[in-house]
């Protein structure tokens, strides 16, 4: 069957950033300056992506403004008519270069926090001063005119201060917050004992975003993203495999989502010999697990495979060695049991951090 | 919503013709929404101009229908997409 065409694209612009979060969702081999596609490269992507039907871009990174074209990059991205969102830290936005994203089509900023109180938020980006910056930039977009998201990636080290993290994006004029737990690849998975929320908070949480959805209706969207393993069925990650979104690394990888790369012996195509249609509709990347014929038992024939897909493949591939089992977030994987064992070790865990570094 | 209202499109949403598709797309930040025939047809005179009561006249005139009857969708409809941040008065 033919797959639809995909709906956004993510464009990981460089894996450089200022910050060194421990969960950040790059892959724990970062790729160098000097491997990065150039301008003229991405806008080819961008044309590409466009004509294939992606109605969305997200430029990301890294830090999407380490790019000393990210003006002209913005710029291509929306002359191709895609919707245009910045991904960032927001720590290098000032507001000259904000004025020139806006004037090149920029459309919304999602800006990340890692914490609502300074001294843990830069604890956690090992960035002193970082969220200050952060609350200047916020007021940069907000006065701007732009849409604002604020994303705040959540764990066991910040989970409490949640009240405190929506009252902050009601501060910065946030018409949308993002609260995401940590996923746990690459960085994530090697500080995962560090990271992971208690049941009791997890729910202290989930009550926390329930309430302020009904009392801030109409004021600000809350999506929130649940964390696996406290779960007992999966995400359908990236809404299946190869069905809606595309990533292209700062290399020029056209991947099936921005961590596939965590999973051993996948060959992916590269932007510089093969265009996004080719590797959409003809990489064996991208249809190995689409659709539902790869699934293994119990995901076959389970009245969920058509819903969560069979959850995340990198989250199969990083806890039971197989990319092609059943997300053991599913009570139904018979290495569901891995998920339980891991809070167990993290409760015993100190919290110290590994640093995301290149 | 008060009937002399005006509503508009919230920061960085908008309506676009999608043609790989060949349908009409609310896109927002990180989200698209797919309006129904009657949403599209109230969202093409969101405008940041007319008022939700010039919205009622001009779709009762179109399609020649009751004004309550309009009104009441009309307004139901603005109360969603208020909820759901795509439009703000």
């Amino acid at each position: 069957m033919t797959p639809e065409p995909p709906l956004a694209l993510l464009a990981e612009l460089t894996h450089r950033c200022p910050l060194q979060c421990p969960y950040c969702s790059n892959p724990v081999a970062l790729a160098g300056p000097g491997e990065e596609l150039t301008t003229a490269e991405w806008a080819g992507v961008f044309q590409q992506a466009a004509a294939l039907g992606c109605l969305q871009i997200h430029l990301s990174g890294g830090e999407p403004m380490a790019r000393r074209d990210i003006v002209d990059l913005t710029a291509a991205a929306s002359a191709a008519g895609l919707y245009t969102n910045l991904i960032t830290s927001g720590v290098l936005l000032d507001a000259p270069r904000l004025a020139a994203l806006r004037q090149a089509g920029l459309e919304h900023v999602q800006l990340s926090v890692q914490d609502a109180e300074a001294g843990s938020a830069d604890r956690i980006a090992n960035l002193p001063g970082a969220h200050a910056k952060k609350l200047a930039a916020a007021a940069l977009v907000r006065d701007a005119g732009l849409a604002l998201t604020l994303n705040a990636v959540v764990h066991r080290q910040n989970l409490d201060r949640l009240p405190e993290l929506i009252e902050l994006a009601l501060a910065m004029g946030a018409g949308r917050l993002e609260v995401a737990h940590v996923q746990y690849y690459g960085w994530a998975l090697a500080n995962r004992a560090a990271l992971l929320p208690t049941r009791a908070q997890l729910d202290a949480a989930t009550a926390t975003v329930t309430r302020a959805r009904a009392a801030l209706s109409g004021r600000l969207v809350i999506d929130y993203v649940v964390p696996d393993y406290h779960a007992s069925r999966p995400k359908a990650c990236m809404g299946g495999w190869g069905r809606r979104f595309l990533a292209v690394s700062p290399g020029g990888r056209i991947l099936p989502c921005h961590a596939a790369e965590s999973i051993d012996g996948m060959v992916f195509p590269n932007i510089r010999d093969t265009s996004l249609h080719a590797a959409w509709y003809g990489a064996e990347a991208f249809e190995r697990f689409r659709g539902t014929d790869w699934m293994p038992s119990p995901c076959q024939g389970c009245e969920h495979a058509e819903r969560d897909w069979g959850g995340c493949r990198c989250q199969a591939f990083a806890l039971t060695g197989d990319a092609a089992a059943t997300d053991p977030a599913c009570r139904l994987s018979p290495h569901h049991a891995v998920l339980a064992a891991a809070l167990e070790e993290a409760a015993g865990f100190d919290g110290s951090f590994r640093f995301r570094r290149l | 919503m008060n009937p002399a209202l005006v509503p508009q499109f919230a920061p960085g949403m908008r309506l676009r013709h999608d043609q790989a598709r060949d349908r009409w797309t609310v896109m927002g930040p990180e989200r698209m929404f797919l309006p129904d025939g009657t949403a599209l047809e109230v969202l093409r005179l969101v405008d940041g101009q007319r008022s939700v009561d010039a919205i009622i006249d001009d779709l009762a005139v179109r399609f020649a229908a009751p004004r309550e009857e309009i009104g009441a969708d009309v307004q139901a409809l603005l109360a969603e997409l208020m909820t759901k941040g795509v439009v703000r008065a």
